[in-house]
C-alpha cells in the first residue's frame, strides 16, 4: 500500500511545505486570490449563514487516493475523540444550521462513528456521510453500514471519479473501481438512489487529473447511462475541483504541471462563482476539535479568525469572521464552481 | 531562433491573431464560439467531431485543445480513439477510393 506523504516525511506533508508554494505567485505569474477577490468587492470574504456544519472525524482511511488533500490513509491515525464530538453536539445545539456533513478519511472507521450519527439522528439534521464505498466491503464489521445509513436517512455522498475502472483505480487503487460497483449496488438494495426514495446517495466526480471538471448535467447524464449498465442508480452527482493541497499539489509539481494548472484556474476565475463559494455558508471542524472556513484550509491549519477551537464556540463571532483566504482558493471559483455540493453556479 | 516551429506556448496566443486585424479576427472568434454551442448537436458531439478532424489536418494545437477539452466532457478513451478510427478510415478510404481512378487508367490503357 501507498504511504501518506506524512508517513514518507515528504516536504509538501506539511502545512507551511504547501504554503511556500502557493504563496509564491511570482515564480509563476499569477495574480493574488485576495487581489482577484477585492476586485470583485468580495474583500474581506464573509461568511452570509452558516448552514453546513462540517466535521472531519479522522484522518484514517482504508485508501490511499493519489489525489486526496487530506492525506489520508490506513497510517494516519489522527482520529475525533468522543469528547470532541459531544462539544460539536453542544455547539449545532446553539445554531441553525441545517446539515451536519461528516467527512475524514473514511469517516466510519472512527470507532464512535456511530454513536455520533444517533445522536446528530435526534438532533433532527439532515446527516451527510461522505462515504469511501470500498469501507463497506474492507471488513465484515461495515458489511451492515448501508443498513445503518438507511435506519438514520443519511444522505450518502460517494466518490467516483469515473465509470470506468481504468481512470477510477488510477486515482483511488487497484480494485477500488470493482468494490464501489459492488457496493453502490448494495446500497441501492436497502433502497439508495432510487427515484421514489427518500434514501438520497449522490456520486462524487473529480477529474482524473490536470483539467477543470466539465458541464455537470452532461457527466450526471454520462454516468446514470453508464452505471445502468451495472443496474446502479443514484441521485445527483457533483462535479468537484481538484484543488492544488496535499497530494493533488505533489503530483501537479512532481509531474511539472502545477504553473499550467494554476494559470487554468486563474484564467477560468468566475465572479459568480467566487460569491457562492462554500466557506461562506459552512464551517468545518477538525479532528482534534480546530475550527477553519474549509477542509481544505483545515488541511493547511489555516484557522478561523475567530475564537478557532470548538471548546471555544461562539457563533456570533465565527458568522461576522473574516474567511481566510490563499492561492488554492482559486479552485473553488474555477468555471462553474466548486464546492463539496459541486458546482456552485 | 526558436527549435521547432510548433511550440506549445502557442496555443495561448491563439487569440493575438486579432491584435493584426480586429474585424476579421473578432468575426472568427464570434463564429468559432458560436459554432461549438449546444446546438442540433450537443456541444460534446461537436468536441468529437472536432478532435477527428483535428487529426485529418495534423494541427497538434487542435489535438492538445480538444484531447483536453474531452477530458473536461467526460468522453473516455475508447471513444476519443474511435473518433481517430473514424480519421483514419475517411482518409483511408479517401487514397483508396482513388484506386478506382488507377484501376478506370489501367483498363484504358491495355487492350
Amino acid at each position: 500500500m501507498i504511504k501518506s506523504l506524512k508517513r514518507q516525511n515528504h516536504k509538501l506533508a506539511s502545512p507551511e511545505g504547501q504554503i511556500n508554494i502557493l504563496s509564491d505567485t511570482d515564480a509563476i505569474e499569477i495574480p493574488s486570490f485576495e487581489s482577484k477577490m477585492k476586485n470583485i468587492d468580495l474583500l474581506p470574504l464573509k461568511p452570509t449563514e452558516i448552514d453546513i456544519f462540517q466535521v472531519n472525524v479522522g484522518k484514517m482511511c482504508n485508501q490511499v487516493c493519489a489525489h486526496c488533500h487530506v492525506d489520508a490513509g490506513p497510517d494516519r491515525k489522527e482520529i475525533m475523540t468522543r469528547e470532541t464530538m459531544q462539544l460539536c453536539l453542544d455547539a449545532i445545539k446553539q445554531t441553525n444550521v441545517k446539515t451536519v456533513d461528516l467527512t475524514g478519511g473514511a469517516p466510519e472507521m472512527n470507532p464512535n462513528f456511530r454513536w455520533f450519527v444517533e445522536e446528530l439522528s435526534a438532533l433532527d439534521k439532515q446527516i451527510i456521510v461522505r462515504c469511501n464505498l470500498t469501507i463497506i466491503l474492507a471488513n465484515p464489521k461495515y458489511n451492515d453500514l448501508p443498513e445503518f445509513f438507511k435506519k438514520h436517512r443519511i444522505n450518502v455522498v460517494s466518490s467516483l471519479p469515473y465509470f470506468t475502472a481504468k481512470r477510477t483505480d488510477a486515482q483511488r487503487g487497484d480494485g477500488v473501481f470493482d468494490k464501489s460497483i459492488k457496493a453502490l449496488q448494495m446500497l441501492n438494495a436497502v433502497g439508495y438512489g432510487k427515484e421514489e426514495s427518500e434514501l438520497k446517495l449522490d456520486l462524487v466526480y473529480n477529474p482524473a487529473g490536470a483539467f477543470l471538471p466539465g458541464d455537470q448535467d452532461s457527466l450526471t447524464a454520462q454516468f446514470k447511462k453508464k452505471l445502468k449498465e451495472y443496474d446502479i442508480v443514484f441521485n445527483d452527482l457533483f462535479t468537484i475541483t481538484n484543488l492544488p493541497v496535499s497530494r493533488f499539489l505533489e503530483y501537479l509539481v512532481k509531474t511539472e504541471k502545477y504553473e499550467d494548472y494554476m494559470h487554468e484556474l486563474v484564467n477560468a476565475f468566475n465572479p459568480e462563482a467566487a460569491k457562492g463559494v462554500m466557506c461562506r455558508n459552512t464551517l468545518s471542524v477538525g479532528w482534534d476539535g480546530h475550527l477553519y472556513d474549509c477542509d481544505f484550509n483545515q488541511m493547511l491549519e489555516l484557522k478561523v479568525q475567530a475564537p478557532n477551537h470548538i471548546s471555544n464556540f461562539d457563533i456570533q463571532k465565527l458568522e461576522n469572521r473574516d474567511i481566510v483566504l490563499n492561492q488554492h482558493c482559486y479552485g473553488c471559483t474555477a468555471g462553474a464552481g466548486s464546492s463539496c455540493g459541486g458546482a456552485t453556479t | 531562433m526558436k527549435e521547432t516551429y510548433y511550440n506549445r506556448e502557442d496555443l495561448k496566443k491563439f487569440g493575438e491573431i486579432t491584435e493584426w486585424q480586429k474585424k476579421l479576427g473578432e468575426k472568427f472568434f464570434d463564429y468559432y464560439g458560436e459554432v461549438f454551442q449546444e446546438g442540433a448537436l450537443t456541444a460534446r458531439e461537436k468536441s468529437l467531431i472536432a478532435l477527428a478532424v483535428s487529426h485529418a489536418v495534423q494541427c497538434p494545437y487542435c489535438i492538445d485543445a480538444y484531447t483536453s477539452d474531452l477530458l473536461k466532457k467526460g468522453v473516455d478513451e475508447e471513444q476519443m480513439m474511435e473518433a481517430v478510427h473514424v480519421t483514419a478510415a475517411i482518409k483511408g478510404g479517401a487514397a483508396l477510393v482513388h484506386g478506382v481512378q488507377m484501376m478506370n487508367q489501367v483498363n484504358d490503357k491495355l487492350m
